[in-house]
C-alpha cells in the first residue's frame, strides 16, 4: 500500500511537471488527467474512496472534457504550437521558478517539524453523506448557489 | 495496515502547489493558466484529505467536495471568458489583455 502512495506520487510529480512545460495543448491536458488519476490513487490509499471516485469522474472526466470541448471550438493547431515555442523562454521561467522554489523550501521546512505517522481508516460514503446532510448542509446549499451562478455566468459570457 | 508519514502526503501537495503556481506565472497561452490553476486547487484538495485522514474523519472530503463544486464552477466561467477573448482579438495570449478599452 505504502509503495502505492510512493508509486502514484512519482508520477503526479512527473506528469505534472510535463503539464507546463509542454507546447502541444492536447499533449498538456492528457497528462494533466494522468496527473489527476494519480491524485485519485492516493486518495484511494489514503483511505477516501468517495473522494477518489470522485476525482475521477468529476474531475478527470468532466472538467477536462470541457477543456476539451473549448480547445476544440477554438481550433488552435499547428501555427499556436510554433507559437508557444517561442513564448517558453529560458529567461522567463528564471524568475517564477526561484521565486517558487523559495516558497516550497519554506512550506517544507515548517511541515518536517512535525513527524505524526498517517494510519490509513477507510471513511466510507455513509460518514461523508452522513455529514453533507446533517451538519453541513449549509455547505450543500451554498455549492449549489455557486453551481446555479456559474451556469448563468457561463452561458452569457460564452452567447454571441 | 502500513502508516504513511503526514509530511511527505503534505509534501507532495506543496509540490503540486509550487508546480501550479510556476505554470500561472511563466505561460503566456489563458489555457495553460486555467489549467495551472486547476493543478493548485487540486492539490489544496489534496491537503484537506490529507488532514482528514490523520483524524480518520469524514470532514476532510466534505471540504473537497465544496473544493471540487469551486473549480467546476471555475472552469466553466473561465472558459465562457475564454472563448469570448478569441472572438474579440483572434489570439490565446494574455499579453493582448494588457491594455484597456473603453
Amino acid at each position: 500500500m505504502i509503495i502505492l502512495f510512493y508509486l502514484a506520487a512519482v508520477i503526479a510529480i512527473l506528469s505534472t511537471v510535463a503539464v507546463i512545460v509542454q507546447t502541444n495543448i492536447v499533449h498538456a491536458l492528457i497528462y494533466l488527467i494522468l496527473s489527476l488519476l494519480a491524485v485519485a490513487v492516493i486518495f484511494y490509499v489514503l483511505g477516501a474512496p468517495f473522494a477518489a471516485l470522485l476525482e475521477a469522474i468529476v474531475y478527470a472526466g468532466a472538467i477536462m472534457v470541457l477543456f476539451l470541448f473549448v480547445i476544440m471550438m477554438l481550433n488552435l493547431g499547428q501555427h499556436t504550437r510554433d507559437e508557444e515555442r517561442s513564448w517558453l523562454s529560458l529567461k522567463g521561467w528564471v524568475a517564477p521558478v526561484i521565486m517558487s522554489s523559495v516558497l516550497l523550501v519554506q512550506l517544507i521546512n515548517v511541515l518536517t517539524q512535525y513527524d505524526y505517522e498517517l494510519v490509513p481508516i477507510r471513511v466510507g460514503v455513509m460518514e461523508v453523506s452522513v455529514l453533507l446532510f446533517g451538519p453541513y448542509v449549509l455547505a450543500v446549499e451554498l455549492a449549489s448557489i455557486l453551481l446555479l451562478a456559474g451556469l448563468v455566468a457561463a452561458y452569457h459570457l460564452a452567447k454571441k | 495496515m502500513e502508516s504513511i508519514p503526514i509530511e511527505h502526503s503534505l509534501i507532495l501537495a506543496s509540490i503540486l502547489f509550487a508546480l501550479g503556481l510556476i505554470g500561472v506565472l511563466t505561460r503566456r497561452n489563458i489555457v495553460f493558466v486555467l489549467m495551472s490553476l486547476e493543478i493548485m486547487l487540486n492539490a489544496s484538495g489534496l491537503a484537506f484529505i490529507v488532514g482528514g485522514a490523520r483524524w480518520g474523519q469524514a470532514e476532510g472530503q466534505v471540504m473537497f467536495i465544496v473544493i471540487l463544486t469551486l473549480a467546476a464552477t471555475e472552469v466553466a466561467v473561465g472558459l465562457g471568458l475564454i472563448i469570448q477573448m478569441y472572438r474579440q482579438f483572434q489570439t490565446v495570449d494574455i499579453n493582448v489583455l494588457s491594455e484597456m478599452k473603453g
